[in-house]
């Protein structure tokens, strides 16, 4: 089974790794873009003066964050088909999952942010006579957003990292994909290897990219 | 126009303003004057209701600010606030500054907005600028701009919550001058500021607050010239000393 490496067996399955490499992507950029619409929303509910919004927003994100994630996955396997009343297929179902868990943890994000955005601003948006839903949308929401870009996008690797998660579903991800060509072919190890230094080199070269964005905001 | 009587607020148990009753005639340049911590910022920002108060009633143009059922954003568009750290949005240019809540607050074109803003640039001598960002601009060019985003709205009344305090000695004299001509155009005005210059030039009246309460509320001849109290006399030997 480790007898040569063979690095032919990546070239013949390139298509259908690519195909897989396309489902993690897809996943990860519409969980991040539906995590942070909806992390937004529950951290505007979370610091609403109305109290009932905010206790609620408040009990949602303290529910996901104390879940593991793995979990997540599996409960909405199960329960969006029992919702929806038919199948909805693997795909559809860890969307829900990471979007929903996403937006938790973009909530305590986002609520940090607009919390980072000083009080003489919101007054001066109040004095110019916004409403407070004007001032959150152009004055408060856009500052809050630019203070966290760098935070966002770490949570941004660590859940492209985890969509790999996908794999207990039967999910055909970057990371599934290769697991079966691994078992079809016989070369675990030359596909594992290749899994690990995709993964590797996307993720090393996201943090870089943090590391000068940040240096880029500190100035 | 704007008119206070017996407002009192606490921060908790701690009551950072005692009864205070003035009021503001249209056209008038009112100062309020004080040491820190006498709650006169306090009391300006509850002109246009950023800060509640308990006791006591506000009217504005006959407008009751403290009134639950008033319409606050609306009543604050028609009062312009300029503040002692400028407070421009740092995410958008100054001309986008100018033009933010005649778009969404007035309803007015873009066009209209961008020619209102320009010519408030060029008011305030900053119209080279309006494409920059705020970070870019000097205190005095900042708090200038901060002054034309103000008028913008064609307010009714003008307040300043000490528009010079956070600017270095050289930039203190452009503001003032944009303050100067505003009065001179008889804006309705009243500024929490430690200028006595610029009191002694324009102002109608003089309010001098200590611990939360309006110990001095007299002419601007009467507050310079003859005897006052003495906490006013000692607060006033100490920011005339040099």
């Amino acid at each position: 089974m480790f007898g040569e490496f063979d690095t032919g067996v990546i070239s013949d399955n390139l298509h259908f790794l690519i195909e897989g490499m396309q489902t993690t992507l897809v996943l990860t950029v519409i969980a991040i873009c539906g995590g942070l619409v909806l992390g937004t929303l529950l951290a505007l509910a979370r610091l609403a003066p109305f109290k009932p919004l905010s206790f609620i927003a408040g009990t949602y994100v303290n529910f996901f964050r104390s879940m593991p994630l793995i979990l997540v996955i599996f409960w909405f396997y199960f329960l969006v088909p029992h919702i929806v009343g038919r199948p909805v297929g693997g795909f559809y179902s860890v969307l829900v999952a990471f979007v929903m868990f996403e937006a938790a943890y973009y909530c305590e994000i986002m609520r940090a942010g607009i919390q980072s955005v000083r009080k003489g601003q919101i007054y001066a948006g109040q004095a110019l006579g916004l409403t407070y839903a004007q001032n959150m949308r152009y004055v408060v929401l856009p500052q809050a957003f630019r203070n966290m870009v760098p935070i966002l996008m770490t949570q941004a690797i660590i859940l492209f990292q985890d969509t790999s998660l996908v794999y207990v579903v039967g999910v055909k991800d970057f990371l599934v994909s290769a697991d079966l060509v691994a078992n079809r072919e016989n070369r675990i190890l030359e596909m594992f290897t290749t899994v690990a230094l995709v993964y590797f080199v996307i993720c090393l070269s996201g943090s870089l990219l943090v590391k000068r964005l940040q240096r880029k905001f500190a100035q | 126009m704007i008119e206070l009587k017996d407002v009192s607020k606490w921060y908790d148990d701690f009551q950072v303003l005692d009864n205070c009753s003035t009021q503001v005639a249209k056209g008038d340049v009112v100062v309020v004057c004080g040491p820190s911590g006498s709650g006169k910022s306090t009391l300006i920002k509850c002109v246009n209701g950023l800060e509640p108060f308990q006791k006591g009633e506000i009217f504005v143009d006959g407008t009751s600010v403290g009134d639950k059922d008033t319409d606050l954003p609306k009543l604050r568009s028609h009062i312009g606030m300029v503040f002692q750290n400028f407070e421009l949005f740092p995410h958008i240019s100054v001309i986008e500054n100018i033009k933010l809540a005649q778009l969404k607050v007035l309803g007015r074109s873009d066009q209209e907005s961008q020619q209102n803003a320009m010519r408030l640039l060029e008011r305030v001598g900053l119209v080279d600028q309006a494409d920059k960002h705020p970070a870019q601009l000097s205190g005095g060019q900042q708090q200038r701009v901060a002054i034309a985003r103000a008028l913008a709205m064609d307010p009714i009344a003008m307040l300043f919550d000490e528009p010079t305090s956070a600017l270095d000695p050289e930039m203190i004299n452009e503001v003032l001058d944009v303050m100067v001509e505003l009065a001179g155009d008889g804006m309705t005005m009243m500024v929490v500021t430690h200028e006595m210059g610029f009191a002694r030039r324009v102002a109608d009246r003089v309010i001098f607050m200590d611990e939360g309460r309006i110990e001095e509320d007299c002419s601007k001849d009467e507050f310079f010239t003859s005897e006052r109290g003495e906490r006013a006399q000692i607060f006033l030997s100490k920011i005339l000393q040099h």
